[in-house]
């Protein structure tokens, strides 16, 4: 009996192990087999001239030019936001923080690993509309209430993967400088920090990721189907997930299917990259690019 | 660096942890508080179980209730043996080059974006689930295979780490006896780690029932409690999604707080869990 279980469990492991893979590969080949046909110039641009775009001379209209655009600057306002807080929050968790402030710190930070991204969408907008409300009209949701949920999102993710780096640095480093007079913030600035780059690196990364690939938040916090390039950040935008989600709803014929199959197979690209870089960088790329030139 | 700087920066960091830390209690205390004309009126209790009939000014979540439950359990449902399956792969079971592989194929999963399945799932499997079963194509069956994958790399990466945390001596033991690797993954490392499990399936639980995209692009979004896997179905994040272009000052409106209160309670709730298990484990035992 125990025999014949032993013998199931090994097939259902190589099983399981054939259907994930072979999940994935239906998704990314369905995509690709979709996707490459409309993968041209013509995708990104439409009918503009590609350098009269890329110099925002001329407003693109039918290309993904503007979702592009959209998300990049959606990313990187949002990292902005959330990595300087992220990091230092990180730090004080990893060196400082002790007792009860870490225990509770560290349930609230958790906790808003938790929280679905719709939920902190639903906060954007009430936000957006709370402030329409009672401080000024010109407040809609825009780019920047975006931005900030959007940097909500990913806080935890930068805060944990500073605190995790730190932390898991061997004991004899740490009290070398302390022992030679080094003071605290002097053996964090110099000693820490340098070894956890990696780490809290390859966590802005996966950061990054996070806000290009998310939808739920952006949904409900001023992205929109056609918008142009973000002039402003109270204006509205186009990005690259919401274009996804909206062709796939409301496309009107073939073509657009198709310039939603090219938009799905240029995010995928994206988001595959910016995980080799992370994975890249893990590898303690970081520290030596920049400690050990 | 002066003893004075020394002590800025120290505050300088922890203001910036208590902001970060304040952002959660903000952002549910905001809910609570735009949400508060259905707390007052006795509303609330009486919006968790009523059902959803605008016409007759009954606004209750109990539906989309019962979606959100019905889709995660039937994606966990799907998502565990193979995640498990895949795990013990990873950790024991295959030839060293395919658990690699394996494991880089599963990393490479957490990167890909949800609206990604979303979009494959909608154009491949919904019209392959209703060529099979004639019916049902925009079905919870569609959204639950597809929230399968989505949480399957959390549920085997969590899995494998609870493994690599089974004693050295363990293994050792069962090798010196003789065992099999099966028998050591069987008998060993599984029942080690079974509060690792338990804390993995938990975290998916989260993350299944946290889920908007592929439960408003592939469930359907019909209001009624779901009967069959194939029929459609709302869940709380897709109506949160959905009611959005309602009249802001609406009950209709106000009912999505619920909707995020709800949400925001169950994944703290669900994260209390996973403290409380993870505490027993550091247990020395």
């Amino acid at each position: 009996m125990n025999r014949f279980f032993e013998i199931f469990f090994v097939i259902w492991s190589w099983l399981s192990a054939l259907c994930l893979v072979g999940a994935v590969a239906a998704i990314l080949g369905f995509l690709c087999v979709k996707g490459f046909p409309a993968l041209n110039v013509e995708l990104i641009f439409g009918n503009t001239e590609p350098l009269s775009a890329l110099l925002l001379q001329k407003q693109v209209f039918d290309g993904l030019f503007p979702a592009i655009v959209g998300t990049l600057c959606l990313v990187v306002l949002s990292v902005l936001l959330a990595v300087p807080l992220g990091v230092a929050a990180g730090i004080y968790m990893a060196e400082y923080a002790v007792g009860y402030v870490k225990t509770c710190c560290d349930f609230l930070f958790d906790i808003l690993a938790g929280i679905p991204s719709i939920v902190i969408g639903l906060f954007g907008f009430t936000l957006a509309v709370f402030l329409h409300k009672n401080f000024s009209d010109q407040v809609y949701p825009c780019f920047l209430i975006s931005s900030i949920s959007l940097a909500f999102l990913v806080l935890p993710y930068i805060v944990r993967s500073t605190q995790i780096s730190l932390e898991e640095i061997d004991p004899a480093i740490r009290n070398t400088a302390l022992a030679l007079g080094a003071s605290r913030l002097q053996n964090i600035i110099h000693v820490l920090l340098p070894r956890a780059l990696g780490g809290i690196c390859s966590g802005v990364i996966l950061a990054i990721g996070r806000c290009a690939e998310d939808t739920a938040v952006i949904m409900l916090t001023g992205a929109v189907a056609i918008a142009g390039i973000p002039r402003s950040i109270l204006g509205q935008y186009e990005a690259l997930p919401f274009y996804i989600f909206y062709i796939s709803s409301q496309y009107a014929d073939q073509a657009e299917l198709m310039r939603g199959y090219g938009a799905s197979l240029i995010l995928i690209m994206l988001c595959t990259l910016l995980f080799l870089v992370a994975f890249l960088v893990r590898k303690r790329i970081a520290y030596q690019a920049f400690y050990k030139a | 660096m002066t003893r004075f700087q020394e002590a800025i920066c120290e505050k300088l960091l922890l203001s910036a942890a208590w902001t970060s830390g304040s952002i959660v209690v903000f952002i549910f205390a905001f809910m609570l508080f735009l949400g508060l004309p259905l707390l007052s009126g006795g509303h609330f209790f009486s919006l968790l179980t009523a059902h959803w009939a605008p016409q007759q000014g009954s606004y209750g979540i109990l539906p989309m209730m019962a979606g959100s439950l019905f889709l995660a359990l039937l994606g966990l449902l799907f998502s565990f043996p193979l995640s498990l399956g895949c795990a013990c792969f990873i950790s024991v079971l295959g030839p060293a080059k395919l658990r690699f592989l394996l494991r880089k194929v599963v990393e490479l999963m957490t990167g890909i974006p949800t609206v990604i399945y979303g979009f494959v799932g909608l154009f491949l499997l919904v019209p392959l689930v209703r060529d099979i079963f004639g019916r049902g194509g925009l079905s919870l069956l569609s959204a639950s295979l597809m929230l399968a994958l989505l949480i399957a790399p959390t549920m085997i990466l969590f899995f494998c780490d609870s493994f690599d945390r089974v004693p050295r001596s363990y293994l050792d033991a069962v090798d010196a006896m003789g065992g099999s690797k099966v028998q050591k993954l069987l008998y060993v490392m599984l029942p080690n780690s079974v509060h690792g499990i338990a804390a993995g399936i938990t975290i998916a639980l989260g993350r299944a029932v946290g889920d908007t995209l592929l439960a408003l692009m592939l469930a359907g979004n019909a209001i009624h409690i779901p009967h069959s896997c194939l029929d459609s179905a709302r869940t709380l994040t897709s109506h949160i999604g959905l009611v959005f272009s309602a009249d802001f000052e609406s009950l209709e409106f106000k009912a999505i707080f619920a909707c995020g209160i709800t949400l925001y309670l169950f994944t703290a709730v669900l994260v209390l869990v996973v403290r409380g298990i993870n505490h027993r484990l550091r247990r020395p035992l």
